[in-house]
Formats: structure tokens, sequence, C-alpha cells
């Protein structure tokens, strides 16, 4: 079924008689071309681009819960492509081109809201990694534009400028930066796969790899063997748990991230700020309540929820740069599993497994990589050979050396 | 979180940094012929397990002593805390 304002307004002259499920609800069958192991973004991302750019129709998305309700349902709903490195900053942008022409593609409304992403400098060497920062963004085609306070202070006349510690000194911002309705991703996504003839099972969880001479067969699972010409995994949080099923170790550690909405305002905020002293940023959903966070607890963590320490931080950072914070009542918050990664960056890559395919290790970052994950994935799965924009992210460049540390952090997870 | 410190009794969590999984005291040999391999694995791959966890945390705010923890991911409940020190020497290192 195609949405428009026509069939809308036929619906609603007819008692919305005519609507029907938005992706089938199949039993798996013996056996798939390609088997995805995780209903998140990611995975349902690869099954639509799979099927709708490589001609792969033969593909089932396994889920251990419903489909959506991970990482793709617990995060902040930002997207941008304001990295540096040269190895990060092509595959962003290629994924916020994609979020550009995503509701077309999926032919659902994701609520893509491009109001700009505003980062705020606090200090000269930070403006000087800013203005460098935004040259890079620059040379990849990503746009980007250094804002003095004033021109800040027009936009954002309710920040704290004159903070004793932290003044505002300016702010780079990416205009085409913004938000999404985070769940109509993965919905939109799973009815674009389903409707070119992907199996899209839910509560069927993977329990083990059918490995036969180095060779990946199959999956068993908690509804029964199926076999697979190829495995993908994608299930960023549980990425160690998954391929340690496979006998490997991954550069991996699992950290709780926490998040934050308020109740519901009155348009107070035009777009996405994050603050540059602290780590904290924030954007207004449509339905009115701010939506905000900030660090990692910063313990390895598969709980799914957080300490109060971590909320207290992320409050301070709040109300340091946006005092009329305090007045605003928090409404709820929950965490979320980050694969965090050796260098801050993630992997799309072949195992060592022939037949087995990884694609996981987003830290916080993985809901803008959403529509490029999908893509380079579909790409790898396909071809055997990876997508030129996400070439870069292999298993082996720990051990060569080749790390993309945007913070320059080294081997050390949480402070990435 | 409360951190049972075995010198000092429960301490915040928040007096604490966290470094990751206590397999780091394993420093492994630099001159050894497989140092590179060896230092590969020590430095970037975790087991990363979802239960019971032995990481290790220092007391930065308090008496600057690396501890063991055993700590369940899951649920965030701590089970034992030993000196790095105590383990270390078991392990017949620092000797």
């Amino acid at each position: 079924m195609r949405y428009s304002g026509f069939k809308i307004l036929k619906e609603a002259l007819s008692g919305h008689k005519g609507w029907t499920p938005a992706w089938r609800n199949p039993d798996p069958k013996s056996h798939y071309d390609i088997v995805i192991i995780g209903g998140g973004g990611h995975g349902l991302a690869t099954a639509h681009y799979l099927a709708s750019k490589f001609s792969q129709c033969n593909v089932a998305v396994l889920e251990k819960g419903w489909i959506g309700g991970g990482n793709v349902g617990r995060n902040t709903t930002i997207i941008r492509s304001n990295y540096l490195l040269d190895g990060n900053e092509p595959f962003y942008e290629f994924s916020l081109k994609l979020w550009e022409g995503l509701e077309q593609d999926l032919n659902y409304n994701a609520m893509v809201s491009q109001r700009g992403i505003l980062n705020l400098i606090h200090s000269d060497a930070q403006r000087d990694a800013f203005i460098r920062r935004g040259n890079g963004m620059i040379l990849h085609g990503a746009g980007a534009e250094l804002l003095s306070a004033d021109q800040v202070r027009r936009e954002y006349p309710f920040l704290n400028f004159d903070d004793a510690r932290f003044p505002i000194k300016g702010g780079l911002a990416q205009r085409r930066g913004g938000t999404v309705r985070h769940d109509a991703v993965a919905w939109g996504y799973a009815r674009a796969a389903d409707s070119r003839g992907v199996d899209i099972i839910q509560n069927c969880e993977v329990t083990g790899f059918h490995i036969e001479n180095g060779t990946c067969v199959g999956v068993e699972t908690t509804r029964g063997y199926i076999g697979a010409g190829k495995v993908g995994v994608a299930v960023a949080g549980n990425s160690s748990r998954v391929m340690a099923q496979a006998g490997m170790r991954l550069p991996i550690e699992s950290h709780v991230l926490q998040a934050f909405v308020t109740e519901g305002l009155k348009p107070v905020l035009p777009g996405v700020i994050t603050f540059g002293a602290g780590h904290f940023y924030c954007s207004q959903s449509d339905k009115g309540g701010l939506v905000f966070g900030g660090d990692i607890d910063g313990y390895n963590s598969y709980a799914q929820r957080g300490n109060l320490p971590v909320i207290e931080d992320v409050a301070e950072g709040g109300m340091a740069l946006f005092p009329g914070l305090g007045r605003v009542r928090l409404l709820r918050m929950w965490g979320g599993v980050m694969d965090m990664s050796m260098d801050g960056s993630p992997i799309i890559d072949r195992t060592h497994i022939d037949g087995l395919y990884f694609n996981g290790g987003w830290c916080y970052g993985g809901f803008k990589a959403t529509p490029a994950s999908g893509w380079c994935f579909a790409h790898l799965l396909a071809t055997d050979t990876p997508h030129d924009v996400a070439k870069a992210y292999r298993f082996d460049r720990f051990r060569r050396g080749r790390m993309i540390d945007e913070k320059g952090m080294g081997a050390q997870p949480n402070l990435h | 979180m409360i951190i049972n410190h075995p010198l000092l009794g429960p301490c915040d969590a928040q007096e604490f940094t966290y470094l990751g999984d206590a397999r780091l005291i394993d420093r492994p040999d630099g001159m050894a012929g497989d140092a590179e391999d060896a230092f590969y694995h020590y430095a970037y791959l975790r087991d990363n397990p979802a239960g019971e966890h032995r990481e290790l945390w220092f007391h930065e705010q308090g008496d600057r002593s690396w501890l063991v923890v055993t700590r369940n991911t899951v649920t965030h409940q701590i089970t034992s805390v030993e000196l790095a020190r105590d383990v270390a020497r078991k392990q017949g290192r620092g000797v």
C-alpha cells in the first residue's frame, strides 16, 4: 500500500477501514540467501538497501525482541555530518544525503527536520579546532558556517553568553543537520524492506552460528535452525555477546549512555545545540519536550539504565549553558547500551569466517549513521567489497595502527 | 554505586576512575618473540561479558590505590573488591 495525501483523504471518508499492517509477521523459512541478525535501524536499513539497490530479496532480519526496541528507539534523534577525519567525514556526509531523500525513498514520513546543529565555542583554542573541523567538512562538501557570538545571540538569545567560566565566543553551525523521528526510521525501513519480500522475524534470538570448515552456513535461533548463504551481524550494544558465539573477541566494550526528555513546551529551541565546555546536547522534539544527553556513565554495562552521578553532571552542563532549563520538569530518562570501540569509530567488515559479516562499534553516534551504515553493509554483503566511503572501517585497523580516533584518546573506550 | 574498599570501607564510585578489564594487569613481555601479536590482543581486544566482570578502578579522589572490583555488568551489583597489588602479586607479578 502506497501512502499519500489522497490515500489519507480516501480513508478519512471511508472510516479508516482500509489500512493494513505496515509489514507482515512471517514464520522463518529454512534457508535464506542472506540473514541479518538485529532488527534495529542498521539491520532494517541493510535489508532495505539489499532489496532495493542490490536486488537481494531472499533476505531475513532476525530480531530477538521487537523491531526498533533497541538503540534506534533510545537515542536523541540527531543527524549531522560534522566530523574531521578523512575516514569518517565522507561516510557521514553520505549518510546525511541519504537522510535528505529518505522519506521519498521509503514512502514514509520519518519527520526529517533539517533545523541545523550548532556546536558552541568557549575559548580561542576551541575556535581554532572548530575552524579546522569546519574546513574539513567544507572540503568534503558537507558545508559549515562559523558564527560570531553576536550571530549566535541572534538565534539563541536565551543562552548563558556571559558565564564567568565558559562564556560563549561563537559557534560552528551545520545548517543541514537536524533531527528525525527515530521510531519512524525503524518502521519506515521495515515497511519498505517487507514490501520487497524481506522477512522480518521478531521474537527470534540467535543462540549460535553453524560454522563448517571455516564457513558460516546458518544460525541456531529460538525458532529453530535457519540456513544462510551469508550472515550479517548488526547488533550494536550486544556485538561482543553475539560474536563470542562465533569465537571472536572484539575491540569493543559495552557502555551505558543516558538520555532525558522534559515536559512539553511551546517552541523555544530552534535547532540542536551542543555545549563545548562540558558534554551536553539538546534539541526540542516536535511534541515540545526538550531532548538532551551527555556523557556515557563510563564503566562496562549492559543494564539499559544508568546511575545518578551522570544525571547530575548532565544537569549541571545544561544549567551552565541554558539556565532556563532549571524551570522545566524532567519527564523521563533512560539508558541505552553502546558498542564503545577502541578508537571511537565503527566497523563494517568481513570476519575471518567466510560468510560472516560484521557491523558494529557505533559508540554513541549510530543513529545518524543508519542510512549509510545500511547501504554500506548491504554493499559489502552483496558484492563482498567495501563501499568506497566505508573502506576505512576495517577490523585490522587496530592491528595495523590505522585508527580513526576523532578525539585522540587512544584505546580507552570510555573516553571516546 | 558503592565500592567497599578493602582498607577504607564503603566509598562512592564517584571517587574512582575506571580503567577496564582486570586482564590489563597481565601486560605481555615486550621482548618476547610474539610481542607484536600479544600487545594487539592486550591493548585492543576485550571479552566484554554480560554478567560478572573483573575490572580495574583507581581511587583517584582517595588513597590512590588500584582495586580489582568484581561487578555484574547487567545489575551493577558488586560482589568482591581486592587491592590490585594483592591480585598482581598472587599472579606472580612485581617480584
